[in-house]
C-alpha cells in the first residue's frame, strides 16, 4: 500500500510538472540545428508569450522517435532541412494535415504537401559553383552538361549519400528517366577530379584551392564561405534556365500527429511563413525566402535571379530511394 | 554444476543481462521482415567493397593501436629516458580527443585546400603533392592516434604489474631486454593488450564520425545509408545486428586467445629495469615525440588556430550549461557503469559458471554497435517499455498515464550503461584477476567477510582498475554523440551536441570551441587518474 501511494505520488509529481508547462508552449523537434531556429522561436516568444522548447537531431532519428513514441509524443512540430524527409515523415504518418489560409496565401503550392502535412518554410537552390579563374561563364549551360568530356578531370561533387544528392538525383529522373539519368550520373563520375566530399563547404574551398573547376553546392555554404573570404576564387551560376530551372529543395515543417498542442504550432507554424519570420528564417542562413512576397537578405540578392524548377519538391521525397541507388550503380560514393 | 552460493550471483546478472538485451533483441526481432529489394541492391553493388573496406580497416588500425599502445607502454613503464616522465601520462592525453575531432583536423590541415598544401604549393609549385589524404591509409592513421590509448593504458596497468621480481629473474637466467620482453612480459601482459584491442576493434567497427568526414565507406556507414537514405530503418537494424554477430566473434577470439594466463600482481618496481643511453634513448624520446605531437600537439594546435580565427565569436555564457550538462552526465555513466561492471566482474569471478560467463559476455556487446542504431534500439526498447508498462500502471494508479522513460535523465543513462559496459568492464575483469584467490581465502580464515572483505581486502586492489575504468566511461561518455543527440531532455544539450550541429554543416572551423572545450574538459580527469593511478612506487 506504501508503495503504491509513493509511487502515486511520483507519477502526480510528474504530471504536476508536465501539466504546469503545457499552458503555453510548443515542442519542437528539428533537424535544423539550434543557430538557425533559435533566433526565430526567441522572437516568437516575445511577441507572444509563448515558450518554444527544441531538441535538434537528424531527421531520420527524429522522425523514428516520434513514431516510437506515437500517441505519448510531447512533440508538436518537426523541422527538418530537405523536402525528402517531409515527404518521408508523411509516409511514416507522423504529420497530421493542417488547413490554414495563411500558409495557403503565404507559399505557393508547389513548396507545400498535396495533403497539407507539412509546408516548406526556405528555399536552397543546389546550383553549379565555378571557379572564376580557370572557367568562363559561357562553358557552363546545364546539369546535365556536366557529364561531358570537356569536365573529365575538372568536377568536384559532395558524396551521394548527402539527402542534397540524392534530392537532385530525383528530380533529375523524374525529368529524364532512370536511364538517361544513369547515364548523365556516369558522366559526372567520370569527371570528378578527385574523391567526392564529405561536405559542400570543402568541396568550395577545392575550387578556389584549384582542385578543381566546377561542382554543385548548396548556395547558403557558398554565401557563408564568401562572408570570411571576399576574395573566394568561386562564383555561383544558374543552370538550366532555358528549360527547366535551377533545382531548389526546402527546409520546412509539419505539425505531428499526435501534437498535444497541435492549434499552438499550428499559430507557430503559421507565423512562419509570415514576412517578419521568413526575414530572419532565411536570413540566417543566407537561404531564399519561401514566401515569394518576401525579399532575400542583400548578400543573397547580389548572386542575382534565376529561374527556378517547378517541379512538386515532394518528387524529392517519392524517388529518394531509387535515386540513392541509381547513384550506388553508377558508382558515385 | 551450479554451488548454491554462486547462485545468489544469477539474479544481479540475470537484470543487467535483461538490460541490454531488451535493445539488442529490437535488433533481432528486425528480421520478421526482409526487404528483398534492398537487400539484393545492397548485395550487388556494396557489401562485397564494405566488407573489404571495413577488414582492411579493422586489420589496419588493430595492427597500429597494438604497435603503439604496447611499444609506448613498455618504453614508459619499464625504461628511463629523457623524458619519459611526462610522457608516461602525455601519451595518454589523445584519449581526450573524439575520432570525429582528431578526423576533421587531420582533413583539414592536410588535404588539398588546407594550410600544409597551399603552402607547399606557393612554395614549390603545384608539382609537389602529399598522397591523397582521404584514403585508406588517412583513416587507418586518424583511428590509429585515437584509439592506441586503450592499448596503451591496459598495457601499461599490466607491466607495471607484472613486478620487479620477474623481469630480474629474466635478467639473471640469461635473457636479453628485448628476450625479456618477448618471451616474459609481452606474454604475460597478452589479457591486458588483448582486452584493449578489443576495445579498439569495437570502436573501429562502431565508428561513423570519422569515416564519414573521409568518406570512407564501411559497413556501419551502411547501415547509416540503409536508414537515411533508403528509409529503412528495418533493413537497417538487420544490418546493424550482422555487425553485432561479428563483433561476439571479436570478443570470442578475444577470450580464447586469453587462454590461461593468469595475470599476476608482483610488488611494482621501484627503480626502472633499462635506463637507456644515447642513441636508444634518444630514439625512445623521439618515438614517443612523435606519436605525442601528431595525436595532440598537432590536432589541438590546429583547434586553437580555428577557435582564434571563428569559434572565439560564439564564445557566450550558454557554455557553462554545456560544461556542466557534460561533466554531470560523465561522471554519473561513469558511476553507474562502473559499479555495476564492477558487479559483474565479481559475479564472473564468484561463480565462473558457463552460464555465468555468456551471461557476463552478453552484457558486453553493445559497445560494438553503432552509437546510433543502439540509441535507436534503446529507443523503441523504452517507448515499448512506457506503453506497455508505465502508462497502464501509471493510469491503474490514478495517475495521468504519461510516459517517463523516454526523454528522461534516466533513460539516457541507461543509454550510456548499455553502450559503454565493455569499457569498464574489461579494466576490472583484468585488475580483478590479478588478485589471487588465496588472499581473499586467507581473509575469510581470519574472519573478515562480506562488505569488510570488499572495502579492506578487494577495493584498495582495485584502485587503479577502478579508476582506468571510471575514467575510460567518463570520457567515452563526454565523446559519446548519437545517443546523446537522440536520448537527451529538453535542455540538455552537450559539448559533443553542439560538435555535432557545427559538423552538419560543415563548420569545422567554428566546431573547434566546442572540441577544444570538450578536449579541455575531457583532459582534468585525464591527467588526474593517470598521475594518480598507476604511478611507479617510489615516485612521487
Amino acid at each position: 500500500m506504501k508503495a503504491r501511494n509513493a509511487l502515486l505520488a511520483a507519477f502526480t509529481l510528474s504530471t504536476l510538472a508536465t501539466a504546469v508547462q503545457a499552458a503555453d508552449e510548443v515542442v519542437v523537434y528539428s533537424a535544423r540545428i539550434d543557430e538557425l531556429i533559435k533566433p526565430v522561436f526567441d522572437l516568437y516568444t516575445e511577441k507572444t508569450g509563448v515558450k518554444v522548447k527544441f531538441i535538434t537531431d537528424k531527421e531520420a532519428p527524429l522522425i523514428a522517435r516520434l513514431k516510437a513514441e506515437g500517441a505519448n509524443t510531447p512533440a508538436d512540430l518537426l523541422i527538418t532541412v530537405d523536402a525528402g524527409n517531409l515527404w518521408q515523415a508523411e509516409q511514416e504518418g507522423v504529420l497530421q494535415p493542417v488547413k490554414s489560409e495563411v500558409i495557403d496565401a503565404n507559399i505557393p503550392a508547389q513548396y507545400r504537401s498535396s495533403t497539407g502535412s507539412w509546408t516548406g518554410l526556405s528555399l536552397r537552390a543546389r546550383t553549379i559553383f565555378y571557379s572564376t579563374e580557370r572557367v568562363k561563364p559561357s562553358e557552363l549551360s546545364t546539369y546535365e552538361a556536366l557529364a561531358d568530356k570537356n569536365w573529365e578531370g575538372r568536377l568536384c561533387l559532395r558524396t551521394s549519400k548527402k539527402v542534397y544528392n540524392q534530392s537532385l538525383t530525383a528530380t533529375l529522373i523524374e525529368t529524364h528517366g532512370a536511364a538517361k539519368t544513369e547515364e548523365i550520373i556516369k558522366g559526372w563520375v567520370n569527371n570528378l577530379a578527385t574523391d567526392v566530399f564529405a561536405d559542400d563547404t570543402a568541396l568550395l574551398q577545392a575550387i578556389d584551392a584549384g582542385q578543381c573547376d566546377v561542382g554543385i553546392t548548396n548556395t547558403y555554404y557558398y554565401g557563408r564561405l564568401h562572408k570570411q573570404q571576399p576574395d573566394l576564387k568561386v562564383k555561383p551560376y544558374w543552370p538550366n534556365q532555358q528549360d527547366r530551372g535551377v533545382h531548389v529543395n526546402l527546409a520546412g515543417a509539419g505539425v505531428t500527429k499526435h501534437a498535444p498542442h497541435a492549434e499552438a504550432a499550428q499559430k507557430l507554424l503559421e507565423w512562419m511563413t509570415t514576412a517578419e519570420a521568413q526575414t530572419i528564417f532565411a536570413g540566417v542562413n543566407q537561404e531564399f525566402p519561401a514566401n515569394p512576397a518576401v525579399e532575400p537578405s542583400a548578400e543573397v540578392a547580389a548572386w542575382g535571379t534565376f529561374k527556378a524548377d517547378s517541379i512538386a519538391t515532394e518528387v524529392a521525397g517519392k524517388r529518394q530511394a531509387e535515386a540513392t541507388m541509381l547513384m550506388d550503380r553508377a558508382g558515385w560514393n | 554444476m551450479a554451488h548454491p552460493a554462486q547462485r545468489r550471483w544469477y539474479p544481479i546478472v540475470f537484470v543487467v543481462v535483461l538490460l541490454v538485451l531488451l535493445p539488442l533483441s529490437v535488433l533481432l526481432f528486425s528480421w520478421h521482415e526482409v526487404d528483398q529489394q534492398i537487400w539484393a541492391h545492397l548485395w550487388q553493388t556494396q557489401l562485397l567493397r564494405l566488407i573489404g573496406n571495413t577488414l582492411t580497416l579493422v586489420l589496419g588500425v588493430g595492427i597500429g593501436v597494438t604497435l603503439l599502445g604496447v611499444s609506448l607502454a613498455w618504453l614508459t613503464s619499464l625504461c628511463e629516458f629523457p623524458g619519459r616522465r611526462w610522457l608516461d601520462w602525455a601519451l595518454m592525453l589523445p584519449f581526450a580527443i573524439p575520432a570525429y575531432v582528431l578526423a576533421f583536423v587531420f582533413v583539414g590541415l592536410l588535404d588539398f585546400a588546407g594550410p600544409v598544401q597551399t603552402l607547399m604549393r606557393e612554395c614549390f609549385g603545384s608539382g609537389l603533392r602529399l598522397p591523397r589524404v582521404r584514403s585508406t591509409g588517412g583513416v587507418i592513421i586518424v583511428l590509429v592516434l585515437v584509439f592506441y590509448p586503450y592499448v596503451y593504458l591496459l598495457a601499461r596497468n599490466a607491466f607495471l604489474a607484472q613486478g620487479k621480481g620477474l623481469m630480474e629473474a629474466a635478467r639473471v637466467l640469461g635473457l636479453s631486454p628485448w628476450q625479456a620482453f618477448w618471451r616474459v612480459a609481452l606474454p604475460m601482459a597478452r589479457p591486458a593488450i588483448g582486452a584493449g584491442l578489443a576495445l579498439a576493434i569495437m570502436e573501429t567497427l562502431a565508428d561513423f564520425g570519422a569515416v564519414s568526414v573521409f568518406n570512407f565507406d564501411t559497413f556501419t556507414t551502411a547501415i547509416y545509408k540503409t536508414w537515411y537514405s533508403f528509409y529503412s530503418l528495418t533493413s537497417a537494424t538487420q544490418l546493424a545486428s550482422l555487425l553485432l554477430l561479428a563483433v561476439m566473434l571479436v570478443l570470442y577470439g578475444e577470450r580464447r586467445a586469453r587462454g590461461a594466463v593468469r595475470p599476476t600482481n608482483e610488488r611494482p618496481r621501484g627503480k626502472a629495469l633499462y635506463p637507456l643511453k644515447g642513441l636508444q634513448a634518444a630514439a625512445a624520446t623521439g618515438w614517443c615525440v612523435l606519436v605525442f605531437t601528431c595525436a595532440f600537439v598537432i590536432p589541438m594546435a590546429q583547434l586553437l588556430v580555428w577557435f582564434w580565427q571563428r569559434g572565439r565569436f560564439d564564445l557566450d555564457e550558454r557554455y557553462t550549461a554545456l560544461i556542466l550538462h557534460t561533466l554531470y552526465l560523465g561522471a554519473m555513466a561513469a558511476l553507474i557503469t562502473v559499479s555495476v561492471a564492477l558487479l559483474l566482474a565479481f559475479a564472473r569471478r564468484l561463480a565462473p559458471t558457463r552460464l555465468m560467463r555468456s551471461g557476463v559476455s552478453l552484457a558486453n556487446v553493445g559497445y560494438a554497435l553503432p552509437g546510433s542504431m543502439l540509441a535507436v534500439a534503446i529507443m523503441l526498447a523504452f517507448s515499448y517499455l512506457d506503453r506497455e508498462l508505465v502508462i497502464p500502471l501509471s493510469s491503474w494508479l490514478g495517475g495521468a498515464g504519461k510516459p517517463l522513460l523516454l526523454g528522461s535523465l534516466s533513460a539516457l543513462l541507461l543509454a550510456y550503461l548499455i553502450r559503454f559496459m565493455a569499457v569498464a568492464y574489461g579494466p576490472l575483469e583484468n585488475s580483478l584477476a590479478r588478485i589471487r584467490p588465496s588472499l581473499p581465502e586467507a581473509s575469510r580464515s581470519l574472519g573478515v567477510g562480506g562488505p569488510r572483505l570488499f572495502f579492506t581486502v578487494y577495493l584498495p586492489l582495485l584502485v587503479p582498475g577502478v579508476l582506468s575504468a571510471a575514467l575510460l566511461v567518463f570520457v567515452d561518455v563526454l565523446k559519446e554523440m548519437p545517443a546523446t543527440l537522440l536520448m537527451r531532455p529538453f535542455g540538455w544539450d552537450t559539448l559533443s551536441v553542439r560538435v555535432f550541429e557545427m559538423t552538419s554543416e560543415g563548420e569545422w572551423a567554428r566546431a573547434a570551441l566546442p572540441a577544444l572545450t570538450l578536449v579541455l574538459v575531457g583532459l582534468l580527469p585525464v591527467v588526474g587518474l593517470i598521475r594518480r593511478s598507476a604511478r611507479r612506487i617510489g615516485e612521487d
